[in-house]
Formats: structure tokens, C-alpha cells, sequence
């Protein structure tokens, strides 16, 4: 289970550096792009800025989601000391 | 600005005291074991645990820091935003429950439940007070810079106030009292910024040519100016010596390129507003400046104008406002001294909208994207500042920055942000830098690290973290509003812009101040208490029961923790009264480089790879700590800010130290592993 779980939360986390390092790559070597508006006159900074935010949560919840089953209740304390 | 107390902040700040300490006494009897001082027994419910985290996380940088960088600068505060919630991301995935499953009281717990090490523990131990030494400092220049304008208090009692809180707070009650303060401040926090940002958008914008008072910045023109050629410019700058007349540097960003313009002084005299003016010529340290200092005959006052235009455009001449501490230490405002009441001479609060959208002056309520799309085609005006100084002492002008909104919400607006519009790759590493530490920051500071010992299990450690990360980002996406809100509210005050937030609480209405002054004033406390416990089980669990080998019962063991509490609170105190002057948001992006240099590699190597071993621990959290701290000590910002040197003799390439350190924090732990590592099992 715990082997499980941590795959997960790679594999999530995968999918989210590639999104920060896409923002942060654009903001570093093409400004510019961050200055158009492509939807609702508002600019991409904006709009990367919060869907970053946005993903961060959405991710949280699905690994909240996906690591629930049958977890076991007993902490493994204990097994390192 | 003049700030006076007004009754209802100090209503409101002395009942949230009380509450603080009343609930810290109140819970005093539970924290009477180390378990239940360091870790309220494992007992802390997920949700509470989850909003703690916010109340933990979310600092005096974020909410002062922040919101004041994006009321002067735009969209670039937002940037630390999305870096510090980023980093939440690497802390549920990564080191959420296996630092749950691993440690028990401290972060060196974790790092060291392989090996049982005393060097594992001393390094751990010293690299979590470093980080949270570090972090402490912007917290307690924040109280103080807080209390000023609050309740009129000076700095230093700001700070001592704070830290005598605190104190109070964790020696009652450890994690238990900590825990229940941090809850109540990061969900007062989140619940009245969104209410802010609800009033602002509900506001909407409103063109002005002058700030909260009323007042009118004044311009004429246009003036001519004289482009200088690019030998005689070269000849000034050679020879230092510049005529006596004011220098407009105006840069076209089309071919990246600047010219250089002189304005002569009896073209400034001819305008209307000057008949019954004299202009002065730039004398000093006033020469090669694009300002301009124009006496009144009548009373003799000086004030300062700025000249601005853009490529193509006529030159303007632009009120500005001057700030001047004299040799004596006095404080004037243009020329007279500083009244301390209302109506007496003092710094006008600025930041406007110029011009709307479609000529309008007004636009109402706001939806939450049409504001960005409204400011996005409008102008504002910001302010900037340059200290110059002469015989009569050291004066900061204050000058207006006509900015169209476009600009505002880009990045690299700030000149901490400015490489990044440059073509130089070198000059986006500072950037990568930040954006990398911030990123990996957050899964290694020790006060949010210990956190995840204060839940029972790992599911209820990976609740709490998903929790954390909704009410953070909330919050991170709020900041925006507020920020752009300060901004165009009319009520910024051009020396201070750790006072954006409140500040615009107080375009509101007054008690609407006084509460968001007193939640500002608690987050410092429930960050400050966090770091303080963590740095107290630093010392009497990593440092003195590990590595000194002092045998301490439970009950000796919560007495040598209250003790060192109370001496790192008077530390804290100290290095606040100490380092007044420094910007807060600025330290906290240190605090996370070395946190990620030193704590990082280790942390990641131990869950992730079977052959690390205790010396390449050690190595690693060494290596990582010392060579981000030096980075930083030997950085243009450290020697400009902190030695008052200039930024050209600084040693490294870039202030940021993150996109060097933390990779050598990786090599060095893999590589000493590599070196140390031996064929049996025997190196435990």
C-alpha cells in the first residue's frame, strides 16, 4: 500500500513540474507570450498563475482520492527505531 | 504619512491578545510530556491540522510582503505566490507520510531513524536553527513595522511585544497552544482576505488624480529637451562631471536601446505653473538626475518635480514628493518638517487609476476576471524612489511612474525581476534561482516539517496536507486582488510597502483596519511560535539529548525545551530590533534557498535510495547549508542592503543561490555515499 501510494504521488508529481517548469520557462525565456490574452481579455500570466494554483489542488484531491482504499489503519512506527 | 492609533485598532489588537493568550493558558495542562509539548500527543484532528498548516505557512512575508510588492509592482509579487504554493505539491507527494512514518519529534528524527547517528543529529540539528534563525528575522521586522502605524508604539516595542507573546504562547502550551493559534489565525486570515477581495471588486475603479486625501499631483508641460550626443555622453560618464541642468534617460525597449536628454532650466521657468517660481539648478549629487527642484518665491519652499516621457512623446514635468532625514535626524517633507498630526505638513498616500477604459471615470462592481480585463486596458499610476544625498542630508524623492495596466500585469516589472526581459541568458538565472528554492523550499522547513507529527496517522498527515494546499492557494489567488486592489486605492504609503494590505483595509473603513492590522499581527505570531518550537526541539532533542548525550527524564525534558524557547525568543527579539530596515519579503527567499540546499537532498536521497549512507548525510546537509549561506553573505543584494557596499563588488553572479546549491547539496551526498559506502551491511 505504501508502495502504491508513494507511485502515485510521483507520478503526479511528474505532471506538475512539467507545469511549473512550462510557467516558469515561458516567464524566463519569452516574456512576451506571457503578455497575450488569450481568453476573456485577461493575460496568460494570469491565467497560468492561477490555473498552476488551481492544479495544485486538483491534484492534491485526486491523490486524496486514488490513495484511499483500504489503507491500512496501524501506523508502521516502530520498524526504524 | 501621519499615523495616528485610533481607538478601535487598539480594541481590536488587545482582544486578540487576549484570546491568543487565554486559549494558550487554557490548554496548558495538556502539553505537560515532550510528546505532548512537541507533538500535542499525535492528537490534533486533520482538518484543524490542515488549516494550521496555512496559519503556519502563511508568514508576514506572504501577506505584508506580497501584497505591498504587487501594490508597487505588479504582477511580479505574484510570482512568489506560485512558487510557495508549488512547493506544498513536493511536500504531499514526496515527504508527507514517509516523514510521518519515519521520525517523532524533530526533522533530524526523519533524517537519522536509519542510521541512530550523533553527526546525522548535529547537522540536522544546526541546519533547522539556521533556517529558522533566518526566518524569524522578517517576522520580527514585520511586528515592528506593524505596531508603528497601529498603535503609534516605536519599532522595538512592536518587536518586544511579539516576542514576549510568542514566548508566552509556547511555553504554555507547546505544540498544543501553537497548533490552536495557528488555526485561528490562518482561518481569520483566509476568511478576511476574501472579504477584502469581495469589497474590492465590489468597489470597482474609480479614476483619480490624487490619492485618499485628496490631494492633486500636479504637471506641466510639455518641455523640450536636447538629446545629448553618444561622445558627449561617454565624456560625462568618463569624466563624472555633468552641466548643471536635469538628465532624462529615456530607454525604448523596440531596439533595446537608451537616449540621453538635457533640459534646460529656463524652458522649466517659462512654464505657467513657475512664473512665480525659481527653478534651482542641480547642484551635487542633483546633477545627471531627471529631477528638477523649484522654490516658491513667496514661502520659500522647495519642492521636487521628476521629468518623464516616452520615446516619441513630449517630456512632462511631474509632481513628486521628498523626503529628507537632515544631519541632525530630523524628518521634513519637501523642504518642512514632518507634522505628527493630521493637517501638519507629511508624505501624501498615493495610487491611482488615470484613465479607464472607453473615458469613463468610474466602472462599479467588478466580476473577478473583468477586473484584470478592466486595469489590463487602463493606466495607473505608480510610484517610485531615489535617495539622494547632500549637505543638508539624505532625501529620497518620490516620483510617479505612469504605467499603462498592460505592464502591470506582466512580469519582470521589478527590478529583482528585470533579467528576464533581458537577452542575456545569465540574467534569467537569478529568477530560475528563486522559482527553483521556492519550489523546493517549502518540503524543508523544519516548522512545517514538524507539523506532520502532530496528526495520528499517515492518511490523517496526507488530509491535513490536502487541506493545507486548498487554503493556501486560496488564499495565494486572493493575493492578486488585494495587492492590484492597494494598488489603485489611493491609500499607499510611498516609504512603507509592507503597509499595502492594511492600508487598503483602511480605504475601506477603519475597523476594517484595526482587524486586518490585528490578523497581521497574529500571523506573525502563530509563524513565529512554529519556528520557535521547531527551533527548541532542535536544541533539546537533536542537540542536547543526542549529540551531548544527556540523559534527560520526560520531565526535564519539557523544562529544557520551555528554556530554550525563551532563549531563542530573546534572540528573535534581538535580531529584530537589530535588522529593522530590511525589506521582509526579501530575507524569507533565503530562508527557503538554504532550507532546500541544506535539507533537501537528504530528505529525497533517504526515501529514494537504498545506498545513501551517515557520512554522505552528513556531507550533504553540510555542503548545502554552508555553501547557500555563504552564496548569500557574498551576494550584490547582501552587499547593497546589509555591508552598504556597492553591488558591482558583490562575489557571486547573482543573489539567488538555489540553482548552484542545491544541486551541490545532491552531488555531494551521492558522491560521499558513493565513497563511503561498504560492501556488507555493517555500516549502520
Amino acid at each position: 500500500m505504501e508502495k502504491r501510494n508513494s507511485r502515485i504521488g510521483l507520478v503526479l508529481f511528474v505532471i506538475y513540474l512539467v507545469l511549473y517548469g512550462g510557467f516558469v520557462l515561458l516567464n524566463a525565456f519569452s516574456p512576451e507570450t506571457m503578455e497575450k490574452t488569450p481568453m476573456a481579455g485577461v493575460n496568460l500570466a494570469i491565467l497560468y498563475g492561477f490555473g498552476l494554483i488551481i492544479a495544485a489542488l486538483v491534484l492534491a484531491l485526486l491523490y486524496g482520492w486514488l490513495c484511499k482504499p483500504a489503507e491500512p489503519e496501524v501506523t508502521e512506527r516502530g520498524v526504524n527505531e | 504619512m501621519i499615523y495616528e492609533a485610533t481607538f478601535e485598532a487598539v480594541a481590536v489588537f488587545a482582544v486578540f491578545v487576549a484570546i491568543t493568550l487565554a486559549l494558550s493558558f487554557y490548554l496548558g495542562g495538556r502539553a505537560k510530556s515532550s510528546k505532548g509539548y512537541f507533538t500535542a500527543h499525535g492528537e490534533i484532528p486533520w482538518f484543524v491540522n490542515g488549516i494550521a498548516f496555512a496559519g503556519d505557512y502563511l508568514s508576514a512575508a506572504s501577506f505584508l510582503g506580497i501584497c505591498g510588492m504587487i501594490a508597487f509592482y505588479g504582477y511580479d509579487g505574484f510570482l512568489y505566490s506560485i512558487g510557495y504554493l508549488a512547493g506544498w505539491i513536493v511536500a504531499l507527494f514526496v515527504v508527507a507520510e514517509p516523514m510521518k512514518r519515519l521520525g517523532k519529534f524533530t526533522f533530524a528524527d526523519a533524517l537519522d531513524a536509519k542510521f541512530n547517528s550523533r553527526g546525522i543529529k548535529l547537522a540536522a540539528g544546526i541546519s533547522t536553527l539556521a533556517v529558522s534563525i533566518f526566518y524569524l528575522i522578517p517576522q520580527m521586522v514585520g511586528a515592528g513595522v506593524l505596531i508603528q502605524p497601529l498603535l503609534g508604539f516605536e519599532h522595538w516595542h512592536g518587536v518586544v511585544i511579539v516576542g514576549t507573546v510568542v514566548i508566552i504562547i509556547v511555553v504554555s502550551a507547546g505544540m498544543v497552544s501553537t497548533t490552536w493559534v495557528q488555526f485561528l489565525k490562518g482561518s481569520l486570515l483566509v476568511i478576511f482576505s476574501a472579504v477584502l477581495t469581495v469589497m474590492i471588486l465590489v468597489r470597482g475603479f474609480e479614476t483619480s488624480p490624487g490619492g485618499g486625501d485628496r490631494h492633486v499631483f500636479a504637471s506641466a508641460g510639455p518641455v523640450g529637451g536636447r538629446l545629448f550626443s553618444t561622445e558627449n555622453v561617454k565624456q560625462h560618464e568618463e569624466s563624472g562631471h555633468w552641466p548643471e541642468v536635469p538628465v532624462v534617460r529615456l530607454e525604448d525597449p523596440a531596439t533595446n536601446s537608451t537616449s540621453v536628454w538635457r533640459v534646460e532650466l529656463a524652458d522649466i521657468q517659462q512654464l505657467p505653473p513657475f512664473h512665480e517660481s525659481t527653478v534651482l539648478p542641480p547642484e551635487g549629487n542633483w546633477r545627471n538626475k531627471p529631477f528638477v527642484r523649484i522654490q516658491n518665491n513667496a514661502t520659500g519652499a522647495t519642492t521636487v518635480w521628476s521629468i518623464a516621457g516616452s520615446q516619441g512623446d513630449a517630456l512632462m514635468i511631474h509632481e513628486a514628493q521628498l523626503r529628507t532625514i537632515t544631519s541632525e535626524g530630523k524628518e521634513l517633507v519637501n523642504g518642512v518638517l514632518k507634522g505628527d498630526e493630521k493637517g501638519e505638513p507629511e508624505l501624501h498616500p498615493v495610487g491611482t487609476v488615470t484613465r479607464l477604459p472607453d473615458g469613463k471615470d468610474k466602472t462599479g462592481p467588478l466580476g473577478p476576471l473583468e477586473f484584470f480585463r478592466t486595469l489590463q486596458n487602463s493606466d495607473v499610476a505608480l510610484w517610485g524612489s531615489t535617495t539622494i544625498s547632500d549637505s543638508g542630508g539624505e532625501s529620497t524623492v518620490y516620483f510617479q511612474k505612469p504605467t499603462p495596466g498592460s505592464h502591470v500585469l506582466r512580469p519582470g516589472e521589478h527590478p529583482r525581476f528585470a533579467g528576464i526581459r533581458k537577452k542575456e541568458p545569465v540574467e534569467k538565472l537569478n529568477f530560475l534561482s528563486l522559482m527553483l528554492a521556492l519550489f523546493c523550499g517549502t518540503a524543508s522547513l523544519p516548522h512545517i516539517l514538524i507539523r506532520y507529527y502532530t496528526v495520528k496517522d499517515a492518511q490523517s498527515a496526507r488530509k491535513s496536507t490536502i487541506v493545507g494546499i486548498g487554503s493556501i492557494g486560496f488564499f495565494y489567488i486572493l493575493t492578486l486582488y488585494l495587492g492590484l486592489g492597494a494598488m489603485t486605492s489611493g491609500s499607499l504609503d510611498v516609504t512603507n510597502s509592507n503597509m499595502a494590505a492594511p492600508l487598503l483595509a483602511k480605504s475601506m473603513n477603519e475597523w476594517l483596519f484595526a482587524i486586518i492590522s490585528a490578523i497581521a499581527f497574529t500571523t506573525v505570531l502563530g509563524t513565529v511560535s512554529g519556528l520557535i518550537l521547531a527551533s527548541a526541539g532542535a536544541v533539546s532533542h537533536d542537540l542536547i539529548q543526542s549529540v551531548l548525550k544527556i540523559e534527560l527524564d520526560d520531565r526535564q525534558q519539557v523544562r529544557v525545551a520551555k528554556i530554550a524557547s525563551v532563549v531563542v525568543g530573546g534572540v528573535a527579539i534581538l535580531l529584530g530590533i537589530l535588522f529593522q530596515d530590511l525589506n521582509v519579503s526579501y530575507l524569507v527567499g533565503w530562508a527557503f534557498s538554504v532550507a532546500a540546499s541544506a535539507n533537501l537532498p537528504a530528505l529525497v536521497t533517504i526515501l529514494f535510495w537504498k545506498g545513501v549512507t551517515r557520512q554522505g548525510v552528513i556531507a550533504g546537509v553540510t555542503v548545502g547549508m554552508t555553501s547557500s549561506l555563504a552564496w548569500i553573505l557574498l551576494s550584490a543584494d547582501t552587499f547593497t542592503k546589509v555591508y552598504g557596499l556597492s553591488a558591482d563588488s558583490a562575489i557571486v553572479p547573482f543573489s539567488q543561490p538555489g540553482i548552484v546549491t542545491i544541486p551541490l547539496g545532491f552531488v555531494t551526498l551521492i558522491v560521499v555515499s558513493l565513497l563511503t559506502r561498504q560492501p556488507s551491511r555493517a555500516d549502520g
